[in-house]
């Protein structure tokens, strides 16, 4: 069965480390980095675990600043 | 598959609209005001509609909107937007014009712009977000400030006696004849994301027929103003906001989908 895989990329200087990505991700991937800050100071926005994304956005849809991108492709 | 697979532009199935530009948007961490101008970006451009719009934008935390979303706009003074929207839309009638307010400006100093812009049926839509609150000046009570709710000038909760009561011109919208559209939205969620675009972009459609004003309120969050965190200040919104500023549309005599 052809499974969707999603990757997404965030633009880690633009974010500002509010957490509504995080709170909205259904698969609990994200985190806000530990012991990093980005060039705002803040603390940006990761993905915490690899390889299960399936690209259903909402983490971009929430963020207020726009920061997330999604893509999403048909494994064969 | 690798990421790098699948990081392919025509894999792409979500990215910041063009519109909104690279400028950082100076609004607090988690605030529903980057939300809704993403939505308000999106729509327009959808629209093809980028050389064709004059926007209005605010006093009040929104009041540096012409820095984000790169169409025409006009900044008014407080409370005036849908004054100077009226002027525009009646001289440039084929443009979409809109405004974007806060509830302070809309609904405090600006109460008979909105008012009266609206009962004359001007082809205009408004974005209405509201807080609660004044956020810009630090968060001081609104007129459409919940019974109870604290604010720097309420400091133990707003009292009837003193305060009178929270002021929902949304629906005193909807009895106005010159309205055709009004409703009153979130963007809370990724679900409630998805509604409110569908309204902004019928309140959109609906200036541009020429059949009416329209009034989108989106029920918004200011997590500095209320001194929570953004995720807390949403939970808090459903909890307490809601009562009073129950969603959905209030009035659609559009025949629009
Ligand atoms: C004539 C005038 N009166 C008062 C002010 C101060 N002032 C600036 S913004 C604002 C209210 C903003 O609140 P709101 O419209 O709810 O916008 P928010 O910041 O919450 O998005 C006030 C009273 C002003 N700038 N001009
Ligand atoms: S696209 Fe969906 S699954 Fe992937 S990180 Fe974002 S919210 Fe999580
Ligand atoms: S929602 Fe956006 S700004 Fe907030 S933490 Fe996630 S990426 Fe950063
Ligand atoms: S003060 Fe409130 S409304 Fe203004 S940017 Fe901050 S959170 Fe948003
Ligand atoms: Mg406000």
């Amino acid at each position: 069965m052809a499974k969707i895989r999603g990757a997404i990329i965030i633009d880690r200087d633009r974010c500002k480390g509010c957490n509504l990505c995080v709170v909205a991700c259904p698969l609990n991937l994200l985190a806000l980095a530990e012991k990093e800050v980005n060039k705002k100071g803040y603390r940006f926005a990761q993905q915490t675990i690899e390889n299960v994304c399936n690209g259903c956005a909402s983490c971009a849809i929430v963020c207020p600043d726009g920061c997330i991108t999604v893509y999403k492709k048909k494994e064969i | 598959m690798t990421d790098n697979e699948i990081i392919q532009p025509e894999n792409l199935v979500y990215s910041k609209p063009k519109l909104l530009n690279d400028n950082p948007m100076h609004y607090c961490p988690g605030c529903s005001h980057g939300v809704v101008h993403k939505l308000v970006a999106e729509v327009i451009e959808e629209m093809g509609m980028e050389e064709k719009c004059v926007a209005i934008s605010p006093v009040g935390c929104a009041v540096f909107a012409y820095n984000y979303i790169d169409v025409d706009w006009v900044e008014a003074a407080h409370g005036r937007a849908p004054a100077l929207a009226t002027a525009i839309k009646r001289l440039w009638p084929e443009r979409l014009v809109f405004t974007y307010q806060g509830d302070g400006d809309l609904a405090c100093i600006g109460t008979a712009e909105t008012i009266h812009a609206l009962n004359r049926g001007e082809h205009i839509a408004i974005i209405f977000i509201n807080n609660a609150i004044y956020g810009m000046t630090g968060g001081q009570m609104a007129p459409t400030t919940l019974m109870g709710m604290k604010t720097a000038t309420c400091p133990y909760g707003r009292e009837a006696d003193i305060h009178g009561y929270p002021l929902n011109i949304t629906q005193i919208a909807s009895t106005l004849e010159g309205t055709s559209y009004v409703t009153r939205q979130s963007v809370h969620s990724v679900a409630a994301i998805r509604k409110a675009k569908k309204a902004i972009r019928k309140a959109f459609e609906n200036s541009l027929r020429g059949e009416g004003s329209s009034l989108v309120e989106i029920v918004s969050t200011c997590n500095a103003g209320w001194k929570m965190s953004p995720e807390k200040a949403n939970q808090w919104m459903e909890e307490n906001m809601f009562k009073s500023y129950p969603v959905g549309d209030l009035k659609d005599t559009t025949n629009l989908e």
